[in-house]
């Protein structure tokens, strides 16, 4: 993957398949630690135990096919990184995702489109809560997709006008976050 | 034009809406964006957005559109459905580019665009 909001994407994907309810999507930089954690936790089906070891095989799909890259690519990106994979999961409770990585690492890729992963959610999945977090040292910003509904009354018709909209806004927010800016808006 | 402030997004609400109620609907197409990992890789995000963007741009209301995940034709991707009723049209080796096309060619204006067609179902066969 080209981009680390691209691997986002394919994760909460899971989340997704898994009928989760709400997403929790942290991304938590630390320049002084030189650390970079990403954080995806769900209210999902959650995985049994032998399943849950099996995630990293590339040869094992939850969905009847014979291949599942997805984990197995991140957890290899960790791992160059020198960083780790974490995976937390109990049947019907939900899974925690968390991979770390160096934050200056060669091999890391670049946080790249993070509004367009946030807005493809968003728009494919309007019954599921998204709730994002960013921070870098003390600065963060960060929003919940039901409370930016319920604040703007988006409804069905308006929805495909205004999602566009809430990309570039998230847009927005993330350059001043790089910006060192820090911000009170929510 | 900067989107600042959630102040920013209730005045292009309400510059919708009275766009919107000028308008009304045909045709119920289900588009559908396949997402496995395999897709997001080939570019099924930017295929999506770009969907969403020209969808938004046009007003066009009675266009859903959703995921799915890999289907197997991974050499194929990114892949795109258009179903409406039985018909289920299948394009793949998709770009932002093509399927902004699609949304005009095959969305607006009811011409299938042959030369992307993976596969066809149900009247669609021509």
């Amino acid at each position: 993957m080209k981009e680390l909001s691209l691997h986002i994407l394919d994760v909460v994907e899971n989340s997704l398949r898994a009928k989760a309810k709400k997403v929790r999507i942290s991304i938590l930089e630390d320049t002084r630690e030189n650390r970079l954690e990403l954080v995806i936790e769900d209210d999902g089906e959650g995985m049994d135990e032998e399943t849950l070891k099996m995630v990293r095989d590339p040869f094992f799909s939850g969905q009847g096919k014979k291949v599942g890259m997805g984990i197995p690519l991140l957890d290899q990106l960790t791992r160059q990184c020198e960083g780790n994979l974490e995976i937390l999961s109990e049947k019907s409770k939900g899974t925690t995702v968390r991979a770390t990585f160096q934050r200056d690492n060669l091999d890391l890729p670049p946080l790249g489109k993070l509004a367009d992963t946030l807005f493809v959610i968003m728009a494919s999945h309007p019954e599921v809560e998204l709730e994002f977090i960013h921070r870098i040292d003390d600065c963060q910003w960060l929003f919940n997709s039901k409370k930016i509904e319920e604040e703007l009354d988006l409804t069905e018709e308006n929805r495909g006008v205004l999602l566009p909209a809430i990309r570039e806004w998230i847009e927005y927010q993330e350059e001043i976050l790089k910006g060192g800016i820090g911000n009170e808006d929510k | 034009m900067k989107i600042s402030s959630i102040e920013d997004l209730r005045r292009i609400k309400e510059e919708a809406q009275k766009r919107t109620l000028l308008r009304e609907g045909k045709a119920d197409y289900r588009v559908v964006v396949h997402m496995g990992t395999c897709g997001i890789a080939a570019g099924a995000r930017e295929v999506m957005s770009a969907i969403l963007d020209e969808i938004a741009k046009r007003g066009l209301t009675n266009v859903m559109v959703t995921q799915a995940g890999c289907i197997g034709l991974c050499d194929r991707e990114p892949l795109v459905s258009v179903e409406k009723g039985e018909e289920r049209i299948l394009y793949g080796d998709i770009t932002p580019d093509r399927a902004r096309q699609i949304i005009a060619s095959h969305l607006v204006n009811g011409q299938i665009v042959g030369d992307w067609v993976v596969h066809a179902e149900g009247r669609a066969r021509r």
